[in-house]
């Protein structure tokens, strides 16, 4: 009748859905979907113009041999106000950055832009969140880093704080 | 001073908690069995207690007594009373408290009412059940004292919108009572392996606990499900979320448990896997409790989850389940098998119904934790949804159903397979039926529902099979349990298949004065206007449905704005027909100035909870038959195995 | 005059019916309707608390319902449309695991199950009919 080994299946079981349920805990889920798209070429896409006299942003636009930050943004994100600061000084230091504004407006974008500084070349206007999910990106902001060749380095979730410059400057220099 | 005295008896509840199972332990050494005598005594004291800790608590949310941290951060004083009665539990620290104040109630009525079980049996119990409690009263005490004092607070920072809904004066409760009976059938089995007294006493004596905890998990979980679909705004009403699946899986294991606990009371056999089954029942409740409360896994209906508190959960569900299993390997070779069956038998039937109970178990837990395991091990994420667990799942249920149409056509022991063929030749008929009227219909209506809806006839006229023929003021009443919760299954199987056959959907943009059709209605938005409500300001869209030529009738979805704190909530305007529901959300204004409305005709879909509220109504009516019954079978000394069993055809076999 | 241009105006304001923000509203055809609404049934909200981007209030959602809608009415398979969405989020994006070496447990643990359970059943039946 005894079977030792059957018995004790039941405890073992147990205690493997403690250490997996322990393991979970220890390494909460960050809640952080990156883009699959990181080490492709960027995908097809074409933003009209945020604001009137600057150009939009399309995809061709990237592949002129000049490595590019793109940032995704918004007048209503108030953590971009914060990051917009640091994107001066990249762009201080000779780095092209372009902008997307998700669901935005002209004047608001404008606005946004005269109150907090203006570190963008090209701003696209996605108002229905084409681009963004063409990058597969989750959210604003996210800074991707894109080669000479159009080709995603990099992406960067949340803001950008000056901690990040040096390796964001590295990655620039990687992508010429 | 209320939050003192609350803090003082969950103190007092504990440490009392601690004396009963240092007393229970001790009275199984046959010198000291005369401790015995207290046990109940203190469980009584401990539940009074705990009772009172609770009140306490209840009395601070319902003064809004906002010097104490836990009213601060989930109340508000605006806030109508009902919901500050449920905030009570609408948080960790009170839904907490309300767990270990049932446990504790739940260990008092075994004190109190349990004259079945031999006296150490009963002793080990509540020993069990106090080891159990002590570790939430520690859990209280030490990482979420819900009586915290904090200063300088004016008013609270309120209630989570969503949860400002009579379900949550409902739901919670519910679902814990049905949790802590669990633990009440975990404490005999963990009693019962300590004594050595697995037998068909043992098993009449958890069954009316089973029963009990099974109907409140039956109705938490019909209850939460109609909540979410009325709250969420999207017409579903169930989305294998981690949170739902963490209620669906005690409630498999205890309607298995539930069973099996038949099989051993009635014809003692499936002893070892009796107990194993309690283990688990528990052991599904104590996950679906740290699913919930930890964290660990995203879910729509998670609220004041915290990762720490998590840990301290998880410790309880190591010791309680590892001990348990434990105990189980160390003892379980010591009780007999019990006796003897065919495999054309009642007891082969309701063993096949176990097997595919705990399948759908391991199909829900595999869907609801391999991504989690994934993720640990490989760094991995992979999500898994609706269409895994549909496709796994619903199969194996629709096996199971069939098998419940045969099962209680069957008699105990031993039958003749050919007879049994005859008996269901009536309920296949039925079946047969439904296929020619579906497809006369013009069914397009896809393999699975097509299947769920037949299987669903088959049910249905089965179920009804035992009464056949017999008479009906003198069938026992869990024997009309049995046959309306089974009905409830087949009832509940046309509900969620007619619902993916015939559901018809509308999503429209529409300016006032314009008209759209969904399903037999024409729906016309007569104008949109501003309504205050109790705490909140809410928009609300003035809708007519017509159907045919039958008068208008006026439906008014609403999308609320809260400010304590500011959130934006939608309410549905749900219209109620005897062949279904018509379902009307107000959705944002798009360009143009139209507003979105979502329309959805949904046929038969309230089956889906009346057979929900049918199954939990048949367990109380089995649960009424065996307490009635007790009586008389103790009063004429009947050895256990002489009971009648409740035989399809009347007579036992 | 100045009635004339308010109207021309509000004319060119008015949305057209085909123009309608397919976030929101169905497709006109009821087929390509049911296949995108069970496509959204099946891919994750990015943003939310694993809820199906049909049943979310997220303006990302709004947004992955609008691509799909457009995919499927210019006459994509479903199931093209989310291999472009994993081909952005990865397999988190979709609810319907895919079938591989990493997800064959989810298939292979209920059917291990089943099959121990029948073995350990029908050797106590047999054991019991002796």
């Amino acid at each position: 009748m005894k079977r030792p080994v059957l018995i004790w299946l039941p405890a073992l079981f147990g205690l493997l859905l403690c250490g997996l349920f322990y393991a979970g805990l220890r390494n909460p889920d960050d809640h952080i979907i990156p883009s699959t798209l990181v080490g492709k070429p960027l995908p097809e896409f074409d933003t009209p113009a945020a604001l009137p006299g600057r150009g939009g942003v399309a995809s061709a636009d990237f592949t002129d041999g000049k490595p590019r930050l793109l940032n995704v943004f918004a007048s209503w994100c108030v953590p971009c106000v914060q990051e917009v600061g640091v994107l001066a000084r990249l762009r201080e230091r000779g780095v092209d950055i372009t902008g997307i504004a998700i669901h935005d407006s002209t004047t608001e974008v404008a606005d946004f832009l005269a109150r907090n500084g203006d570190p963008y070349g090209a701003i696209g206007l996605d108002n229905e969140g084409r681009t963004q999910v063409a990058f597969g990106s989750t959210g604003v902001p996210e800074t991707f880093v894109i080669d000479g060749t159009g080709r995603i380095l990099y992406q960067h979730i949340g803001v950008v704080t000056d901690a990040d410059i040096p390796k964001l400057l590295d990655l620039m220099r990687e992508g010429r | 001073m209320i939050a003192e005295t609350g803090l003082c008896a969950l103190w007092l509840a504990a440490s009392l908690a601690l004396a009963q199972l240092v007393l229970g332990l001790l009275s199984l050494v046959p010198e000291r069995a005369t401790y015995r005598v207290m046990i109940p005594r203190v469980a009584i004291a401990q539940a009074l207690l705990a009772s009172l800790a609770f009140a306490c608590l209840l009395a601070v949310f319902v003064t809004s007594d906002m010097s104490v941290l836990l009213v601060a951060a989930n109340s508000h004083s605006a806030k109508p009373m009902i919901y500050k009665i449920a905030g009570t539990w609408g948080n960790h620290e009170g839904s907490m408290l309300l767990w270990v104040t049932i446990l504790a109630l739940a260990g008092a009525s075994i004190a109190l009412f349990e004259r079945r079980l031999r006296e150490d049996t009963r002793a080990a119990t509540l020993a069990a059940q106090a080891a159990i409690a002590i570790g939430f009263y520690a859990f209280l005490l030490i990482a979420s004292n819900p009586f915290a004092r904090i200063a300088g607070v004016s008013d609270g920072q309120g209630l989570n919108p969503l949860l400002q809904d009579p379900g949550l004066a409902f739901h919670p409760p519910t679902l814990y009572a049905g949790y802590v009976g669990m633990s009440a059938a975990f404490s005999f089995a963990v009693g019962a392996l300590l004594t050595r007294d697995v037998g068909p006493a043992f098993a009449r004596a958890m069954r009316p606990w089973i029963l009990g905890a099974w109907i409140f998990l039956t109705i938490g979980i019909t209850a939460g499900s109609y909540w979410a679909y009325y709250t969420l705004g999207w017409g579903g009403w169930w989305f294998w979320d981690p949170v739902e699946n963490a209620s669906l899986m005690p409630w498999l294991a205890a309607t298995a448990l539930l069973h099996s606990v038949t099989v051993l009371a009635n014809r003692d056999a499936l002893r070892a896997w009796t107990i194993m089954l309690s283990v688990l029942a528990f052991s599904m409740s104590m996950v679906g409790t740290f699913l919930v409360r930890s964290g660990i896994l995203t879910s729509v209906h998670s609220f004041a989850v915290d990762p720490e508190r998590g840990i301290f959960i998880l410790a309880l569900l190591a010791i309680y389940i590892v001990g348990a299993l434990t105990l189980f390997g160390l003892r379980i070779g010591s009780v007999s098998e019990g006796k003897r069956f065919d495999i054309a038998s009642r007891e082969a039937a309701l063993v096949a119904n176990n097997l595919l109970l705990c399948i759908v178990l391991v199909v829900v837990m595999a869907g609801t934790l391999y991504p989690l395991f994934l993720e640990a091990l490989a760094g991995t994420k992979i999500s898994v949804g609706a269409p895994y667990f549909n496709t796994v799942a619903g199969p194996v249920a629709i096996i199971l159903l069939v098998l419940l149409a045969a099962g209680p056509l069957l008699r105990w022991r031993r039958d003749d397979p050919r007879q049994l063929l005859d008996r269901l030749a009536m309920p296949v008929l039925v079946a047969a039926a439904t296929v020619l009227a579906l497809v006369l219909l013009g069914g397009d209506i896809g393999a699975l529902p097509m299947l769920g809806l037949v299987t669903a006839a088959l049910v249905i006229a089965a179920s009804l099979a035992p009464l056949w023929k017999r008479n009906l003021r003198r069938t026992p009443l869990f024997t009309w349990g049995m046959v309306v919760a089974h009905v409830g299954c087949g009832v509940s199987l046309a509900g969620m298949a007619s619902d993916s056959a015939f559901t018809q959907e509308n999503l429209v943009a529409m300016a006032p004065g314009e008209t759209r059709d969904i399903g037999p209605f024409r729906v016309t938005l007569e104008g949109l206007r501003e309504v205050p409500g109790p705490n909140y300001v809410a928009l609300e869209a003035v809708l007519s449905s017509r159907r045919g030529d039958e008068a208008p009738e006026e439906m008014l979805p609403q999308l609320r704005q809260f400010s304590d704190p500011p959130m934006q909530t939608t309410q549905a305007a749900i219209k109620t027909y005897w062949n279904g529901q018509l379902y009307l959300v107000l959705g944002d204004q798009s360009e143009g100035g139209r507003w979105v409305v979502r329309m959805w005709w949904k046929p038969f879909v309230t089956l889906i909870w009346l057979g929900g509220a049918m199954i939990a109504f048949g367990g109380g009516l089995s649960l009424l038959g065996r307490v009635r019954r007790k009586q008389p079978a103790r009063a004429a000394h009947l050895p256990p195995l002489a009971a009648p069993a409740p035989g399809p055809v009347g007579q036992p076999a | 005059m100045r009635r004339l241009l308010m109207a021309l105006v509000a004319l060119l304001l008015a949305t057209p019916l085909g123009a309608q923000d397919l976030a929101e509203v169905s497709l006109p055809d009821p087929r390509q309707e049911a296949e995108a609404v069970a496509l959204m049934d099946t891919i994750r909200c990015v943003v939310c608390q694993g809820q199906p981007i049909s049943g979310s209030n997220a303006g990302l959602a709004a947004d992955m319902r609008r691509i799909i809608r457009e995919r499927i009415a210019a006459g994509e398979t479903p199931e093209q449309v989310r291999a472009w969405l994993v081909e952005r989020y990865g397999d988190w994006v979709s609810l319907q695991p895919r079938a591989s070496t990493t997800t064959a447990p989810l298939w292979l643990l209920p059917l291990l199950a089943l099959a121990g359970g029948a073995w350990i059943a029908s050797r106590r039946l047999r054991r019991r009919a002796r």
